[in-house]
C-alpha cells in the first residue's frame, strides 16, 4: 500500500514559495510548483493552481515581487522574485518551523505508555 | 506594517477586480502551457500532455476563487451580491416594498423630528458660549409675575459689587411689551419691539455683534447719546442688510438713535427668555433712569470658573436678604431672594417631562412600525420557503441566509430612512419658522449631526428588530417539510400563524398604551380650554394705542374719551376700553393692602395691577361681582378708586363688605369701588394671584403704554382697517400696529400644550392605524390559508354567520389579549404622564374605557373585512382549487 499524500499546514506552502525564491532567484509560478513537488519528492499533495492565492497573498505583503516576463524557450509567464522585507519574514518562518518540527520530534520520540 | 500594506492591497484589488481577475486568467494560461510543453518534451502526446497538465493544476475555478479570496474582501463580495440579489428581490414585488417603506418612513420620521426637537431644547447646550455657566437669577416664592422675579436698579448693582461668584452679572428691562417704539422718517411710522439691557448683556451671554461693536460704559450713563443695537432680523428686513446702517442714526419716536452694530444670526433673545417674542432693537439699560421704577431687572450672571451653582447659590442666600430696594430710602428694606437657576435649566426645565413623554411616543409608534413589519416579512417569508429550502439544499449555510434577510431588511429599512429624513426635514423647517408655538429654542431646530446620527441609529435598531425574527424563523425552517409541502400550508401556517398572532397582541398593547395616554392629555386640552378664564376671549381685539398726553392725567382723558367714543361709533363694534397691560401677556404687581392695617412678612402678595379705562371691564369681558365700574369723574386728587378681585376681597377683608373701604395702594389711597370675578393673569393652568384695576384718568397713577380692547359683534379681523383709520383721524402719528384678537393671546399661553397634545394625539391615531393594518394582514393571512378548510366546513354545513362569527371571535380574543396587556402598562406608567394632566387623574376612568372601546372597535373593523371575505368562499371553488 503507497503512503498517502501529505495535507498542506495552513502557511507551510508561503514559506516554500518564499524558500524556493530565496535559493532560485526569479520564477514564474509553474516553476515555483514544479520545484516544490520536485524538493518535497512528491510528497506533498498540492494541486499546483493553489499556489497562486499563496503568491498574490505573498505579494500583496510586499514580500514577493512580480513582473512579466519571457521564458527560456519564448513564452510570456509572470516572474517572481523575493524582496528584502520577503528575506526578513523567510528567515523567521524558517526559524519558526525548524524549532517547531524540533519540538514535535522530541515529543513523539518519547514512546508511549504500552507500546513496548 | 505588513498587514496594513496587505488591507490597502485588497481594497485595491476589490475595485480592480477585473483587471486582477484577467491577469490571473493569463497567468493560469501561460502555467498550462509551460506545463503541457514540459509534459510533451517527456514524450507525451499533445492531448495526454494537456489533460496531465490539467490534472496537476486542480480544480480550476477553486483554485481562482481561492486566489480571489486571497487578494480582495470577500466579504464585500458577498454584500455585493447580497444587494444585487436584495435590489432584485424587492423590485419585483413593489407593492410590499412600497407599503414597507411608507410605513418606516412614516415612523422613522417621526423619530427623527422628535429627537431635533428633544435635542434641541434638553439635550444641546444652550447656543451660547460656555452656556454651563450661565445662571438665571430669581427670586424664590415668586408671586405677582415678573415683579416678584425681579430687582430694582440699586439691588442690581449692590449685587454685581458685592458678589464673588460671577465673572458679571448682567440683565434685561423686563416690563417693555411688544411695539412699544415707533420707528418714523420712513412714511408711516413703523412699530418696532425694543428691549433694553444691562450694557454687558451681550458679554455677559458671550454673544459678540456680526458687525459693529457693543455699547460701552459711558452709553449706559444718564444724558448718553442714545445708541441702539439691531437684532439680525430686523436688520435683514428693515435695512436689506445694508451694512453701512452702522454708525447711521435712525429716528425712533422722534429721537434720533444711533445704530452702532448688528447681533449676530444665531442669537435670538426671545427663543430663550421668552418664547414667540420678537426683539427688533436692543439698547441700554441707563440705572440712573430707571431708580425710581421699583423691581424691573431681570437677571442674568456668567459663574467664574471653578465655581459651582451650590457655592454661588450659598453665597447669594447671605447676600440677597441684605441688598436694598433703594439706597436713598434704607428703611424701605429689600425683602429679597436669590434663587440661581442654570439658564437652561430655566429654559426648558419645565418641559422635560413633555418631552420624555414625547420621546417615549414616538418610539412606540417606531416599536409598532417594526411589529407591523416583522408581520409583513413573516408573511413574505412564508411565502419564500421554498426558496430558502432550495437554497440551503444547495448548500447555503443558516448563517448566509440570515445574513441575506438582513441584508433585505437593512436595505428596507434604509430606504425608510431617507424618506423618513425627508418628512422629519419638512417638520423641523415648518417647526423653526412659525411663531405661534411657545416653546424655546425652536427656531433652532433642524436636522444636524446629530440627528443623521440618530437616524443611522434608528435605522440599524429597527432592521435587527423587525429583521430578526423572520429571518430566524425562516432559517430554521424544515427543509424536507418546506419543499414537499405542496400549498395545502395547513401545518406550516399554524406555526407561523402562533408567532403572528403574539407580535399583533403586542402591537395592540402598544397601541392601547399610546391612545390611553393621548386621551388623558386631550381631555386635559378640553378642560383647559374649559377653563372660565375671568374674560371672553372670543370676539374681542386689541390694539396698541399711541398718543402723547405729556404726564397730564387730564389730557390723557380727553384723549382715551375721544378715542372710545369715535371707535364705538364704527358700525359692529359693540364697545370699547382701555387697559395699559393685557391678561396673560406683559405683567407688573404693586403692593395694596387695607389701609390702616399692619401686615406680618408674607401675608401681603404682589398685586397684578392694570390701570384701565371706564369701560374695559366690560369690554375683555370680566365679571363685575360687586360695585360699580370706574367712571370718568373718578379724578378725586386725593383718593383714588380701586377695584379689587374676589381674591384680594378674601384676603383682605374676610367676611365683610369690601365696597367702600379705603385701600392704600404703593403708599396711596384708594378706596374699593367694585369686586370683580378672579382672572387668569398669567396662564391659563395657573391659579389667579391677586389682581387690581386702577383708573388711567384718575391724577394718582399713570399707565404705561396702552391698548385699545374692542369687543365686536363680527369677527374682528373685518373690523381692523376701519378702527386703524379712526385711530389715524384723531392721531395721524398712530404707528400701523397689529389689531390682534384677544385669543391669541389665550392660544399663545397654552400653545405648548396643544402642540404636544397634536403631537401625541397624530401618533397615537398612527399606531391606531398601523394596528389596525396589522390586525387585518394577519387575520386576512390566516383566512387565506385556511380557505380549503373553510371550503370544507361549508360544504359539510356550516352558515355564514359562523364562519364570521369564528373569525371575528378570533380577531377579538387577540384584541382583548393586547388590550388587556395594555391597560395593564398604562397603568404601570401612569405616573409617568400624571404630572402633565390638568384636571384629568392618570386613572381616568372614562379616558380608559373610550379609548378602549375605540381601540376594540377598529379591531373588529379590521377583522370583520377578512371575515366577511371568508364567509363568501364558495365550497365548491375553495375544493377544487387544488
Amino acid at each position: 500500500m503507497t503512503e498517502s499524500k501529505l495535507d498542506l499546514l495552513q502557511g507551510t506552502l508561503d514559506v516554500m514559495v518564499l524558500q524556493t525564491l530565496v535559493t532560485m532567484g526569479a520564477m514564474h509560478g509553474y516553476g515555483i510548483a514544479r520545484r516544490i513537488e520536485q524538493v518535497s519528492g512528491d510528497e506533498i499533495l498540492l494541486n499546483q493552481g493553489t499556489i497562486y492565492a499563496s503568491l498574490v497573498r505573498l505579494q500583496q505583503r510586499g514580500w514577493i515581487a512580480a513582473e512579466w516576463g519571457t521564458s527560456d524557450n519564448n513564452r510570456k509567464a509572470k516572474y517572481y522574485s523575493i524582496t528584502r522585507s520577503g528575506r526578513k519574514q523567510f528567515a523567521e518562518d524558517a526559524a519558526y518551523w525548524q524549532r517547531l518540527t524540533r519540538v514535535m520530534g522530541r515529543v513523539l520520540a518519547v514512546p508511549t505508555e504500552g507500546e513496548l | 506594517m505588513g498587514t496594513l500594506r496587505e488591507g490597502l492591497e485588497r481594497v485595491r484589488s476589490f475595485f480592480h477586480q477585473r483587471h486582477r481577475d484577467s491577469e490571473l486568467d493569463a497567468e493560469v494560461a501561460s502555467h498550462l502551457e509551460l506545463a503541457v510543453e514540459e509534459n510533451m518534451r517527456s514524450g507525451m502526446s499533445e492531448e495526454e500532455a494537456r489533460r496531465q497538465a490539467l490534472i496537476r493544476f486542480g480544480g480550476m475555478t477553486q483554485a481562482k476563487e481561492q486566489q480571489r479570496e486571497a487578494r480582495g474582501l470577500p466579504w464585500m463580495d458577498v454584500l455585493l451580491q447580497d444587494l444585487r440579489f436584495t435590489f432584485r428581490t424587492l423590485g419585483r414585488d413593489l407593492g410590499f416594498t412600497a407599503i414597507a417603506v411608507l410605513i418606516l418612513g412614516l415612523g422613522i420620521g417621526a423619530n427623527i423630528a422628535v429627537f431635533s426637537v428633544v435635542n434641541t431644547l434638553l439635550l444641546r447646550p444652550l447656543p451660547l458660549r460656555n452656556p454651563q455657566q450661565l445662571v438665571r437669577i430669581l427670586s424664590k416664592n415668586p408671586t405677582g409675575g415678573e415683579s416678584g422675579m425681579t430687582y430694582s436698579a440699586d439691588a442690581t448693582e449692590e449685587f454685581q459689587r458685592r458678589n464673588r461668584s460671577f465673572q458679571s452679572v448682567s440683565g434685561y428691562y423686563a416690563f417693555s411689551g411688544p411695539d412699544n417704539l415707533k420707528l418714523m422718517g420712513t412714511g408711516q411710522p413703523i412699530p418696532v419691539t425694543g428691549l433694553m439691557v444691562g450694557g454687558d448683556f451681550f458679554e455677559t451671554l458671550g454673544v459678540e455683534p456680526s458687525l459693529g461693536r457693543l455699547f460701552t460704559a459711558e452709553e449706559c450713563l444718564h444724558n448718553s447719546r442714545p445708541v441702539v443695537l439691531l437684532s439680525h432680523a430686523f436688520w435683514k428686513r428693515q435695512y436689506a442688510g445694508d451694512r453701512g446702517i452702522v454708525g447711521q442714526a435712525i429716528d425712533l419716536n422722534g429721537t434720533p438713535v444711533t445704530v452702532i452694530g448688528v447681533l449676530p444670526e444665531g442669537f435670538d433673545f426671545g427663543s430663550i427668555f421668552s418664547p414667540g417674542y420678537k426683539v427688533d432693537l436692543y439698547g441700554p439699560v441707563i440705572y440712573d433712569d430707571i431708580r425710581d421704577e421699583g423691581n424691573t431687572m431681570a437677571l442674568i450672571g456668567r459663574l467664574k470658573p471653578g465655581i459651582s451653582l451650590a457655592q454661588a447659590q450659598a453665597e447669594a442666600d447671605l447676600l440677597f436678604p441684605t441688598l436694598h430696594f433703594s439706597v436713598k430710602h434704607p428703611e424701605y428694606g429689600g425683602g429679597y431672594t436669590g434663587n440661581l437657576l442654570g439658564l437652561k435649566d430655566y429654559v426648558s426645565g419645565k418641559l422635560r417631562r413633555s418631552l420624555i413623554v414625547l420621546w417615549c411616543a414616538v418610539g412606540m409608534i417606531l416599536l409598532i412600525v417594526c411589529v407591523n413589519l416583522s408581520n409583513l416579512l413573516l408573511a413574505r417569508a412564508a411565502a419564500r420557503s421554498k426558496e430558502f429550502a432550495m437554497r440551503t439544499a444547495l448548500g447555503a449555510s443558516r448563517g448566509r441566509l440570515v445574513r441575506q434577510l438582513l441584508t433585505e431588511s437593512l436595505i428596507l429599512s434604509f430606504a425608510g430612512a431617507l424618506l423618513g429624513l425627508a418628512i422629519a426635514f419638512s417638520i423641523t423647517i415648518y417647526l423653526a419658522h412659525q411663531g405661534s408655538i411657545a416653546l424655546p429654542l425652536l427656531s433652532s431646530v433642524s436636522i444636524d449631526g446629530a440627528a443623521l446620527a440618530w437616524t443611522l441609529f434608528v435605522a440599524v435598531t429597527a432592521a435587527v428588530i423587525f429583521g430578526l425574527v423572520p429571518a430566524l424563523r425562516i432559517s430554521s425552517g424544515n427543509l424536507q417539510e418546506s419543499l414537499k409541502d405542496s400549498g395545502h400550508g395547513s401545518s406550516d401556517g399554524k406555526k407561523h400563524d402562533g408567532l403572528r398572532s403574539a407580535l399583533i397582541v403586542s402591537e395592540i398593547a402598544l397601541a392601547c398604551v399610546l391612545l390611553v395616554g393621548a386621551g388623558l392629555l386631550l381631555r386635559s386640552f378640553l378642560r383647559i380650554l374649559d377653563v372660565d378664564l375671568g374674560f371672553k376671549p372670543s370676539r374681542a381685539a386689541s390694539i396698541s394705542l399711541d398718543y402723547n398726553d405729556g404726564g397730564n392725567p387730564a389730557r390723557r382723558s380727553v384723549f382715551w374719551q375721544e378715542v372710545l367714543r369715535r371707535v364705538e361709533a364704527i358700525p359692529g363694534v359693540e364697545t370699547a376700553g382701555i387697559t395699559d397691560n393685557l391678561p396673560m401677556s406683559r405683567n407688573r404687581s404693586w403692593g395694596i393692602s387695607a389701609k390702616g392695617k399692619d401686615y406680618r412678612k408674607g401675608e401681603l402678595e404682589g398685586t397684578f395691577v392694570y390701570i384701565v379705562s371706564p369701560g374695559y371691564l366690560n369690554a375683555i369681558g370680566m365679571h363685575l361681582l360687586k360695585g360699580r365700574d370706574i367712571q370718568w369723574n373718578d379724578t378725586d386728587k386725593k383718593t383714588g378708586v380701586v377695584i379689587i378681585n374676589e381674591t384680594i376681597a378674601h384676603k383682605l377683608w374676610p367676611g365683610q363688605d369690601p365696597i367702600g373701604q379705603m385701600a392704600n395702594v404703593i403708599g396711596m389711597d384708594a378706596r374699593v369701588i367694585g369686586v370683580v370675578a378672579d382672572v387668569h393673569e398669567s396662564s391659563v393652568e395657573g391659579k389667579p394671584g391677586w389682581q387690581m384695576y386702577l383708573s388711567g384718568a384718575s391724577p394718582q397713577f399713570g399707565p404705561e403704554g396702552a391698548q385699545l380692547v374692542v369687543r365686536t359683534k363680527l369677527p374682528p379681523e373685518t373690523l381692523a382697517s376701519s378702527v386703524m383709520s379712526t385711530l389715524r383721524q384723531i392721531n395721524p402719528a398712530q404707528p400701523a400696529t397689529e389689531f390682534r384678537p384677544i385669543q391669541l393671546l389665550v392660544d399663545h399661553a397654552v400653545s405648548p400644550r396643544r402642540f404636544f397634545v397634536l403631537l401625541v394625539g397624530i401618533f397615537a391615531g398612527l399606531g391606531l392605524i398601523l394596528a389596525s393594518l396589522g390586525i387585518y394582514g394577519v387575520i386576512s393571512y390566516s383566512v387565506t390559508q385556511r380557505t380549503q378548510e373553510i371550503g370544507i366546513r361549508m360544504a359539510l354545513g356550516a352558515s355564514q354567520g359562523r364562519v364570521q362569527l369564528a373569525v371575528i371571535g378570533k380577531t377579538l380574543f387577540l384584541a382583548l389579549i393586547g388590550i388587556v396587556a395594555g391597560t395593564v402598562a398604562s397603568l404601570a406608567i401612569a405616573d409617568l404622564i400624571a404630572s402633565l394632566l390638568f384636571g384629568t387623574k392618570a386613572t381616568d376612568g372614562a379616558t380608559f374605557l373610550s379609548m378602549i372601546l375605540l381601540l376594540l372597535l377598529v379591531a373588529l373593523l379590521a377583522g370583520y373585512i377578512p371575515a366577511r371575505r371568508a364567509s363568501r368562499i364558495n365550497p365548491m371553488i375553495a375544493l377544487r382549487n387544488n
